[in-house]
């Protein structure tokens, strides 16, 4: 059900306030840390920032895609890694769950998400399945009532601290492809799941991801996505246009916060005895970034709209992803340019968003994999 | 026992704040607004007494437009239970909000009253003061901390030079200090629920009272611009210019 606009504005007001004054002072605290404050992440979760998306018939939220789209661009306006702490939560770790769980799992999970008590992480990147994510060789093999799983995922978001992982394997070994795999809901604590040490990383820092080892980890078979092998990949498939759609949006926060930093401190910073800011060539990179920043945002507005009217956007979505992404990556760049000497002196904090958005750029589809859904569309349409 | 607690509408704290070229006011044009800060103390000290189980109910109350239902609606988000709107688009000052109060308190009876020990926008901080005056309650101004017992409490109040503690017989008005608490952030789920809560609206007729304003604005101008600073050559020039030109040394 959609927000009156009163409330919705209450709520962004709210998230506004909190990333402003609570968020932006521990950006370069978290980033040195490369940990989140843990004071901060019950903070959000007693905001409810964890059930955003989960319905609430199961204690969530229940945001609609415009209006999540709304909260990640808020979210967009500080470090991305405070986002990615309840970003599995929202996406791809409970929306799998939300579309093909069976009441009973529902009921069990959606409404420990929806608090933050359970972390959700969505297990499907693979050492040889990155892009080529139906290639998935984690494998399920039925053993009684039970399956043992056998695999390793890799650069599982979140996988450090979560509770529940979103595990897809092969129950099928003679199908090739994607109709071979399906997803389970697997407990940390089940023997046999060990992590990888965290990885360092190029940005992010404070959004913890590793690998996650599954070594003949026994799972009862209701612990089966959906009660039903086989849909696992179909079931990821389906929140795909929406996590585009979410990371697309916190580009365009991320782009906001970017031109309001750069432009502030062209207007301060002086050189031949006049604010930087009345040089064209400098206006032309400030406008520039602007201009794009908005055709992205009008790009997601208009997707998102779609989506909840119940249009199919998995092309546009994929628009959204590649614009928006690379435009924050020329955003991002020029905004460094700007800030000059500054710009690439870790203090100033925007060589940090610089390295940040590069991700955006890679994970939930790289630029190449939007690129060829587009095409593959506009293929299928015109032939 | 019930609690009145007040969410004034003011200028969001954030907001710079232009004077009209006419110099009748602020404009305030498309420019956000918020619970004034000392209200929303106020606000979250209620809540919290309320979760202590002191108080059974906490009613909010704005004096003001239409659209002081919003800061209602965000009271209501931060634990209020239902709220009251004095709708009326009298230009207000401290001695009419005060008279609206007093007549929701003889409406609602509520055990204690908790308000901002002033608002952001006019700084006036009289509204607290004149309502104990116009009700004959006790009043404790400036609180930092308040220890709410059966028929009394027991307030600390920030004063000039130290901290006072005095023991009000309740009813009473207390306002608030910036020290009293650090409120809140509604969480999302409250915000949504806050939308089903009940809002009562009067107009000053309802209650009987004349809010029209006293006291005639002649001017608004905005604060002298701060001039450039300079340099000086050695510490025997900052002195002099310290004791002759800012004449802030002797």
């Amino acid at each position: 059900m959609a927000l009156d606009s009163d409330t919705l504005q209450q709520l962004l007001d709210t998230l506004t306030r909190f990333v402003n004054e609570r968020l932006r002072p521990l950006e370069s605290k978290t980033a040195a840390d490369d940990r989140i404050p843990q004071e901060v992440v019950e903070e959000m979760k007693a905001l409810g920032l964890f059930g955003l998306t989960i319905p609430e018939a199961y204690g969530g939220l229940g945001l609609n895609m415009q209006e999540e789209a709304a909260v990640a661009r808020v979210f967009g306006r500080t470090s991305p890694a405070f986002r990615s702490a309840f970003g599995t939560n929202v996406g791809i770790g409970s929306q799998s769950l939300v579309i093909d769980g069976t009441e009973d799992q529902k009921q069990f999970y959606l409404p420990k998400m929806a608090t933050g008590e359970i972390v959700g992480s969505f297990c499907l990147s693979e050492p040889e399945a990155g892009s080529d994510a139906a290639s998935v060789r984690t494998t399920a093999v039925k053993d009684g009532d039970d399956y043992l799983i056998n695999g390793t995922k890799r650069y599982i978001t979140n996988a450090p601290w979560a509770d529940l992982f979103t595990v897809f394997a092969r129950t099928d070994a003679s199908v090739k492809g994607a109709r071979g795999v399906s997803a389970f809901l697997v407990d940390r604590k089940t023997p046999g799941v060990s992590l990888g040490v965290p990885y360092r990383k190029m940005g992010q820092q404070g959004a913890p991801v590793c690998d996650v080892i599954f070594e003949d980890v026994r799972v009862p078979a209701e612990k089966l996505l959906g009660g039903a092998e086989n849909v696992g990949f179909i079931t990821a498939m389906k929140v795909l246009d929406k996590g585009r759609l979410h990371i697309s949006a916190i580009s365009v926060g991320v782009a906001e916060r970017l031109i309001e930093d750069a432009t502030k401190y062209a207007i301060e910073r002086k050189q031949f005895n006049q604010p930087i800011a009345e040089f064209q060539l400098v206006q032309a990179m400030l406008a520039d970034s602007q201009t794009e920043m908005y055709a992205a945002a009008c790009m997601v507005e208009e997707t998102a709209r779609r989506r909840d009217a119940g249009e199919a956007v998995n092309a546009l979505a994929a628009s959204c992803k590649l614009f928006a992404t690379e435009m924050v990556g020329r955003v991002a760049d020029r905004a460094v340019q700007i800030f000059g000497g500054a710009g690439y002196i870790e203090d100033y904090g925007i060589e940090r968003f610089y390295r940040d958005v590069r991700l955006f750029r890679i994970y939930e589809g790289t630029s190449q994999i939007q690129q060829t859904v587009i095409a593959k569309d506009m293929i299928k349409r015109f032939s | 026992m019930k609690i009145l607690v007040t969410a004034k509408r003011v200028v969001d704290y954030n907001v710079n704040i232009r004077v009209l070229a006419d110099q009748s006011g602020v404009d305030l044009n498309n420019v956000k607004m918020s619970v004034n800060p000392f209200d929303e103390i106020a606000i979250e000290e209620a809540v919290r007494l309320k979760e202590a189980g002191k108080a059974e109910e906490v009613i909010v109350v704005s004096v003001g437009v239409s659209q002081c239902q919003e800061q209602l609606r965000t009271a209501l988000a931060l634990g209020a239970d239902r709220g009251i709107l004095v709708e009326t688009d009298e230009a207000l000052q401290p001695l009419g909000i005060a008279k609206a109060l007093k007549a929701v308190i003889d409406k609602e009876a509520p055990g204690l009253i908790i308000t901002g020990k002033q608002a952001i926008d006019g700084d006036n901080s009289q509204t607290g003061q004149m309502l104990a005056a116009l009700a004959g309650l006790a009043q404790a101004t400036f609180a930092s901390e308040i220890d709410l017992g059966e028929d009394s409490a027991t307030v600390t109040r920030e004063i000039d030079g130290g901290l006072e503690t005095i023991t009000v017989k309740l009813p009473a008005i207390v306002t608030t200090d910036l020290r009293l608490n650090e409120p809140r952030y509604a969480s999302l789920p409250n915000i949504m629920k806050a939308k089903k809560k009940p809002i009562d609206i009067f107009t000053p007729a309802d209650l009987g009272v004349d809010v029209s304003p006293r006291v005639k604005t002649l001017k608004v101008e905005p604060p002298a611009e701060r001039a450039a600073g300079i340099k000086v050559e050695s510490v025997e020039v900052l002195v002099d210019k310290l004791r002759n030109e800012a004449k802030v040394i002797s």
